[in-house]
């Protein structure tokens, strides 16, 4: 069954655009929704329309609709990966191809990644390949605590990568946003602050120009976020900044606010919990690289999740996006470590798909097989969070997707370094 | 103190000359105790390791799978060790007088060995104050050694032991000059001094690198090299003296040639930071222009291009399971370049140059291995382990004393909760030297670093 879905993959491939949605239903297989419960095993899913129709053992689904034998194969949500720069970056050290900060534009707030996103980067082409489907791309402050409006997009081999353009403003309130700021954590408050106040002014109507400083298309750029109509995505690793955040978000109570990196939440996590404030976390991080994380755990998550937080994993601090499913898999090793705090299989998945969609405002859309989401789903040729395996179909709303990208051609042309008749550049 | 010098003088003549790196054999030009005058003798191998052994009990591992470091994978198999040494593997073993572990559903695989990490040299916390891994003031510094920078202290190296069960490793010196210094070799044992980590007898290794970072960080200086050929003509104008300067008769001590006269003399191991195709293979010519080997490239994202050139020239590629793309010469890495390197009989290496990736060796060996099997490359799970373990231990020129679970080798061992291979799995015990310094079971049983005490997260499991 392997080789068969296998061989079916490379066929698509050849098949020239445009990629249409299909009914999609697959029997037999191992199925994580993403919802937070463990796999069903002998579990069939039902795509119709470019939406997920139904999912769970004993379906009947129509006789009319082509079916896959999954047997042998699990099956998943599209992955989620939030934070990232993803669409953004050719090569992150080629300062030509990455669009990832605006270190010296005279706008910050205002920033919009929409138009910047590059639908045929490679590193989209290989996370697609990994299984991530869905992404919440920021751009990363720079030249001022504010980063600009981020969107969510699919990886999908298509023109229009734009799920929800202006889905959320990204700051740093960090160790990071304080050097920005002006050297000092009490600098980063008032920045915040200041444009808080400028927004409101200028959604009140009261803003002139004269003796503020944000600019106007920042201030404009402000004014969902005071309102609450637009997300907050704000960077702190530090207990005592999580806590500045809590307190933050009862002073000005229209703030929609998600929390990105929270190294030490874990320590916070009772107040975090009641806050209601929802986490993309450090997973991983066990060590104190800055002095604003000196109680990094890889159990983070884990607490965090026991006390009732809702915990997404972080994508931006992970070296690959595609090492996704590696970092959920780790934190479901820590269930087998003394004192350590781990993930259940089924929670674990979740912080890679359903978490962040939640966390995101997205919740039952993405990342998760359930009726009326959309149809994202990954076919994985085992156990989709171990380290030896790997996706065999990709679908995006209904649409199966190309799996090649420049490694696998490369992969291909170096199968064997036989140049007897032509050089290696013949070979393609 | 008699003891430890018993032990250094021992393994010293087991090693014989080429492993210990004298001052004299590296090329001093004469015996630094001999300079006359009024001045008083200084030692013939300076820093020399104070490391010694931890006691251990006598211990029998039991009805684990064993993978052995040299590719060998026995199942329902007893492990023996004692007074530091591996002593036997098999079945009907007599355990009397052994400490029992229940290996019962188990895994054990030789302590893992990672070629190529920054801990302590760029240690954690990662402040400027701490950033010691690269002499960027000259292209070539074969002067510096990266002993001289390693805090002992980084909590990385608890970590490392932790998660990962690496019970040696070598740190290097940074990848921003061409020549970047000596590297040293450590036993991931805890100490107040970096001379009570040094793995002894495990010979000198140098830093050299090649592509971008030389140039980049010369060229924005205004100085050479600001090319790839200004980075070859650099280097070899500095292997011409070198040589000159070794043949020499009335030369003067002088520490950058010390070092560059050891290679030459094929006594230190060049570890050389390389990531495209084209430009190893002009290494190798450069290193046979110039009378010295190459002993392993490092991040070479391309090796799987030239294959076979680098079984030819026997050089080991030390490489991640699947990075690429961070930077230009990156970006054609591909995740199945140690397995088309096995197929090619080539040397792989799997290493971390992270202090993140280095407590996840064996998932990036796992990683290699899959990608190999879904192109029809057939790699042993035996053999994925050999590529942390002993060849990493081959090319670091310490495979005669640790890398895998022969008898009489020393007892670095881990105990995994569950296949290595595995996401799933976790060092449960890690021996070094036969001294059990890690038990997840054993809450005291973890090191904590200096750094670590009253502050946040003390003790926990990390």
């Amino acid at each position: 069954m392997r080789m068969l879905l296998t061989l079916a993959a490379s066929a698509i491939v050849l098949i020239a655009s445009p990629l249409a949605a299909q009914d999609v239903v697959i029997t037999n297989a191992t199925i994580g929704t993403g919802d937070g419960s463990e796999p069903i095993e002998g579990a069939t899913v039902i795509i119709r329309g470019g939406k997920v129709v139904a999912v769970g053992q004993e379906l009947r689904p129509d006789p009319s609709l082509p079916v896959l034998d999954g047997t042998g194969t699990w099956v998943t949500p599209g992955l989620v990966a939030a934070v990232t720069n993803l669409g953004l970056v050719d090569v992150r050290a080629v300062s030509e191809s990455n669009d990832a900060a605006a270190s010296s534009s005279r706008f910050n707030a205002a920033l919009d990644v929409t138009p910047a996103i590059n639908p045929a980067s490679q590193h989209m082409l290989v996370s697609r390949g990994e299984g991530v489907t869905r992404a919440v791309v920021m751009s990363d402050p720079s030249g001022a605590i504010f980063g600009g409006q981020g969107a969510i997009i699919d990886t999908g081999a298509d023109p229009d990568p734009i799920t929800r353009s202006k889905a959320f403003q990204y700051v740093t309130l960090a160790e990071r946003g304080a050097r920005i700021a002006g050297g000092s954590r009490t600098a980063s408050h008032v920045e915040l602050r200041n444009a808080l106040r400028e927004a409101s002014d200028f959604a009140a109507g009261r803003w002139s120009g004269d003796g503020n400083l944000l600019t106007r298309a920042d201030a404009e750029a402000l004014v969902p976020i005071v309102s609450g109509r637009q997300k907050l995505l704000i960077h702190v690793d530090r207990a005592s900044d999580i806590r500045a955040v809590i307190a933050l978000s009862k002073e000005f109570g229209a703030l929609d606010i998600v929390l990105v990196g929270a190294t030490e939440g874990w320590t916070v996590a009772a107040e975090l919990a009641q806050s209601r404030i929802p986490v993309i976390a450090e997973s991983l991080q066990d060590l104190p690289e800055r002095f604003e994380q000196l109680a990094a755990t890889q159990s983070n998550i884990g607490r965090m999740q026991a006390a009732g937080v809702t915990v997404a994993l972080n994508a931006d601090t992970i070296r690959n996006i595609h090492h996704l499913t590696q970092h959920a898999g780790n934190l479901v090793a820590l269930t087998r470590v003394p004192r350590a705090t781990g993930l259940s299989w089924g929670e674990a998945l979740a912080t890679i798909t359903s978490r962040p969609a939640e966390a995101m405002g997205m919740g039952g859309k993405i990342g998760v097989l359930a009726p009326g989401a959309m149809g994202d789903l990954v076919v994985w040729d085992g156990d989709p969070l171990e380290v030896s395996s790997t996706p065999v179909r990709v679908y995006i709303e209904g649409v199966e997707q190309p799996l090649d990208n420049h490694q696998t051609r490369l992969r291909e042309r170096y199968r064997d370094l036989d140049e007897s008749d032509l050089p290696k550049a013949y070979d393609w | 103190m008699v003891t430890r010098l018993t032990l250094t003088a021992m393994v010293a003549l087991a090693l014989g000359a080429c492993t210990t790196a004298t001052a004299e054999e590296a090329g001093a030009p004469k015996s630094a105790s001999a300079t006359s005058g009024n001045l008083p003798d200084t030692p013939d191998v300076p820093y020399p390791s104070t490391y010694r052994a931890y006691p251990g009990a006598p211990t029998a591992v039991v009805g684990a799978t064993v993978f052995d470091g040299t590719g060998r994978q026995f199942d329902g198999t007893t492990v023996l060790f004692r007074d530091g040494k591996v002593e036997a593997i098999g079945t009907g073993l007599d355990t009397a007088g052994y400490t029992l572990i229940d290996g019962t559903g188990k895994f054990v695989t030789p302590g893992i060995i990672d070629i190529h990490s920054h801990l302590g040299d760029y240690p954690s916390p990662s402040v400027t104050a701490h950033s010691d891994g690269n002499e960027s003031t000259s292209p070539t510094t074969p002067d510096v050694w990266a002993e001289h920078s390693v805090w002992p202290q980084d909590p990385g190296f608890s970590r490392a032991l932790a998660n990962g069960g690496v019970t040696s490793l070598q740190i290097l010196p940074g990848s921003a000059n061409l020549m970047g210094g000596r590297s040293v070799t450590l036993k991931n044992v805890p100490a107040r001094t970096v001379q009570g980590m040094k793995f002894p007898g495990a010979p000198y290794g140098f830093k050299m690198a090649c592509g971008e970072n030389p140039k980049r960080v010369y060229g924005r200086k205004g100085r050479k090299p600001s090319t790839r050929m200004g980075n070859f003509a650099v280097n070899r104008q500095t292997w011409l003296d070198a040589r000159a300067y070794a043949e020499d008769a009335d030369r003067d001590r002088d520490l950058e040639n010390e070092t560059l006269v050891g290679v030459l003399k094929g006594e230190i191991l060049v570890h050389n930071h390389c990531y495209r195709a084209d430009e190893m293979a002009l290494v190798m010519d450069m290193a046979k222009e110039m009378g010295y080997r190459v002993t392993a490239f490092h991040h070479a994202v391309e090796s799987y291009k030239i294959g076979d050139l680098l079984r030819e020239n026997d050089v080991c590629s030390a490489i991640w399971a699947d990075w690429y793309g961070f930077k230009m010469e990156s970006y054609d890495g591909i995740p199945e370049n140690a397995a088309l390197l096995h197929q090619a009989g080539a040397c792989v290496v799997i290493h971390s140059d992270s202090d993140q990736v280095i407590q996840r060796l064996n998932q990036a060996a796992a990683k290699a291995q899959a990608a190999g099997t879904r192109m029809g490359i057939d790699i042993t799970d035996a053999q994925a382990i050999g590529w942390i373990t002993l060849n990493a231990a081959k090319a670091m020129g310490i495979a005669d004393m640790t890398g895998s679970l022969e008898p009489g080798k020393m007892a670095d061992v881990v105990l995994w909760n569950g296949d290595p291979l595995s996401v799933y799995s976790r060092p449960e015990k890690v021996w070094i030297d036969g001294a059990l310094l890690f038990d997840a079971l054993d809450p005291k049983r973890r090191p904590v670093a200096d750094f670590e005490l009253g502050q946040p997260g003390e003790g926990d499991v990390k």
